[in-house]
């Protein structure tokens, strides 16, 4: 528990809006272009910043942030790189709280002790693995909580409630509610009955901040669960504005901001 | 023969030893644990069984024959014997496992089923079910796959199955999977993904084994009548995932005499990328919700493979099987694609059988060692018929004629 995750949180509430938490793919298209943008997006008025560790086989995303992963593995990323890169970024007087998404076979390569001990020196705040569900990822979120890192779970709408108490007891900094099953990616509308999944979630997680992701691109979207949860995800949208860029000869730090920008308007309750 | 071995079975969650599990995203828990529910409702069923024992007998062809390989014995000096599963309607053992599940979604409530496939094997297989029991299917394939499989995509479509070609990652078989996994957890309510190897979260390593485990429960049977009560000495079967060989040994794993060797695809070289052999170089990782050996490089990224047959071309191998060599109980070994070549060949002008190139990989490994063990009584697992990769096959030998088959 870095505190920094807790912190962002506490202020948006106080702030009377949700916490606006972006994802990027790290090393998409290049880590220099990462490095810039980190700052960039924490400016615009990210609250949180998800830092996608690419992997080979990333079977929780649709296509946009495949194509990342894809990009970025291409361009030569590794999770040693990442976590350089965020010691540079907290060097260079980085503050917004950085949560490592990502998949466990990374992870497990380096060792999760070892990765514990290293995102916690680069300055790393919580780490999310997609395909760690409480059952395989106790010892792992014990071993981040050690470290004083926050172990962060997925929730989703077919989560019953004994699953909803275990990740309220294994998770620190907030908890992840998929809004709907599927994989990530870009939806036109916010699915019916999340307000109510929001609130069975909220009563099942004690005093944690609950975020809504998966689908949520537009400010509409980001307004509507603004006002049902403490945290608001969106990657996707993100990603493809950035890739939208590259592809039209701009600044991919630049288009993200923007659309950051807007998306951190839409955050009031 | 006395000597007994302990067979483990997957636990509650699904390990087997420090293998197996179930590393899914949580919106894949609820329909993996219904799933699991369902299967140990359905394996406690006796007209469930019975259901499909009807199935596999009337429809798929079972019991297969154990046939002596008189000439390749004479040859090699041992007795060799070939489980015939490439006589099975559709041509391999995969439409075991693909009853089961088919006939099991029908049960669940499921009105569509989905499938991975890397040779086209297990994608016919469950269009071919999906086609009986009147279910719409999709099969995911790899682009590679497509190419070098055209036959068996012809014969998906011609059982009213929508293929989709999968242009992600290696575009084969491992990306199949992702794509099919991506559907599921879109679609669980109405949809079955029936899983085609012991690869998967749990319960698919242990549900599927079941499934084949009729192949080793036929072969004991056959080989005590064959060997006047005894059992063979060796089980020889080929390994992508991994479900003709876990099928062909399960029943004799307690047989501590009998010695279980399975035959990894060697591909081109040892070199990282040019092979499909996970014993050895692969490390325990994590690949398609299950801990198992995995191909990976120092950062944890999957490693492409090659293999000149599609169905070993498969980056991990399933959990019981890395637990039964972590325990000593099974073995492990690789044949290149040019010695799969030459045993297709091989088979095909010796007995007059041309078998899978998955299959061939088998039948390689018993022509380098049966020399080395002068009378004794070899079992090969013969999971599939070659008649898909003739083209292929054709075409890497450069004959030309042949070559338009395949378009």
């Amino acid at each position: 528990m870095s505190g920094r995750i807790a912190r962002a949180f506490t202020r948006s509430a106080r702030e009377r809006r949700a916490a606006l938490i972006v994802f990027v793919e790290a090393g998409d298209p290049s880590l220099e272009v990462t490095q810039r943008l980190l700052p960039a997006l924490a400016e615009a008025g990210a609250d949180v910043v998800e830092l996608g560790v690419p992997f080979s086989d990333p079977i929780a995303d649709g296509p946009a942030i495949q194509r990342a992963s894809e990009r970025s593995l291409a361009a030569g990323t590794r999770l040693t790189g990442v976590l350089d890169l965020v010691a540079r970024a907290r060097a260079g007087g980085l503050d917004v709280p950085v949560v490592l998404f990502g998949y466990a076979n990374p992870v497990l390569a380096m060792g999760e002790a070892a990765f514990a001990s290293h995102a916690a020196e680069a300055g790393v705040d919580g780490a999310l693995v997609t395909d760690l569900p409480p059952e395989e990822g106790q010892a792992f979120a014990s071993t981040l909580r050690a470290t004083r890192l926050d172990p962060v779970f997925l929730l989703a709408p077919t989560s019953p409630p004994r699953r909803v108490k275990i990740v309220g007891r294994l998770s620190r900094g907030f908890v992840y509610v998929v809004s709907r099953p599927g994989v990530t990616g870009v939806r036109a509308d916010v699915p019916e009955g999340l307000a109510e999944l929001v609130s069975r979630v909220k009563a099942g997680v004690g005093r944690l901040p609950v975020a809504v992701g998966f689908g949520i691109s537009s400010p509409e979207q980001v307004a509507a669960v603004a006002r049902i949860a403490d945290g608001v995800v969106v990657g996707s949208a993100v990603v493809l504005a950035m890739e939208g860029a590259v592809a039209a000869g701009e600044d991919p730090v630049a288009a993200a901001a923007a659309l950051v920008r807007r998306l951190a308007a839409a955050t009031g309750r | 023969m006395a000597e007994k071995f302990v067979v483990p079975e997957a636990d509650a969650s699904g390990r087997f030893g420090e293998f197996g599990g179930r590393f899914v995203p949580e919106t894949l828990m609820a329909p993996v644990e219904e799933l699991t529910r369902a299967y140990a409702k359905a394996r406690a069923d006796a007209s469930f069984r019975r259901e499909l024992h009807e199935l596999l007998t009337t429809y798929a062809g079972r019991p297969t024959p154990l046939t002596e390989a008189r000439r390749l014995s004479a040859e090699l000096g041992a007795r060799i014997f070939l489980k015939r599963e490439d006589l099975l309607h559709t041509g391999a053992h995969k439409i075991n496992n693909a009853l089961g599940q088919v006939l099991l979604a029908k049960r669940m409530g499921k009105s569509r089923v989905i499938a991975e496939t890397g040779a086209g094997q297990h994608g016919v297989a469950t269009a071919t079910a999906a086609a009986l029991m009147g279910l719409p299917c999709v099969v995911y394939m790899g682009s590679v796959d497509i190419e070098r499989q055209a036959l068996n995509v012809y014969r998906m479509r011609l059982l009213g199955t929508k293929v989709v070609a999968v242009e992600s990652g290696s575009k084969t078989l491992k990306d199949a999977i992702n794509e099919a996994m991506r559907d599921w957890v879109a679609n669980y309510g109405d949809t079955h993904y029936v899983l085609g190897s012991v690869l998967g979260p749990h319960p698919y390593p242990r549900m599927v084994r079941d499934f084949h485990a009729v192949i080793g429960r036929e072969t004991r049977l056959q080989a005590r009548k064959v060997l006047g009560g005894k059992l063979p000495d060796l089980l020889v079967a080929c390994v992508g995932g991994g479900s003709n060989a876990i099928g062909l040994f399960h029943a004799f794993l307690a047989d501590a005499g009998v010695e279980l060797v399975g035959v990894e695809a060697g591909g081109r070289s040892a070199a990282p990328g040019e092979h499909a052999a996970r014993f050895g170089p692969g490390r325990v990782g994590v690949l398609h919700g299950t801990r198992t050996l995995v191909l990976a490089d120092d950062d944890g990224q999957i490693l492409p493979t090659h293999s000149v047959s599609a169905g070993l071309d498969y980056p991990a191998v399933g959990p019981e099987h890395a637990n039964l060599a972590a325990l000593g109980r099974t073995r492990y070994e690789s044949v290149t694609d040019d010695e799969a070549l030459a045993a297709f060949h091989a088979l095909s002008e010796k007995e007059g059988i041309i078998p899978a190139l998955e299959s061939a990989h088998a039948v390689a490994w018993v022509l380098r060692e049966a020399r080395k063990r002068p009378g004794s009584t070899i079992v090969i697992g013969l999971s599939g018929r070659g008649d898909k990769d003739v083209p292929s096959v054709a075409r890497l030998e450069g004959l030309e004629g042949l070559a338009g088959v395949a378009s």
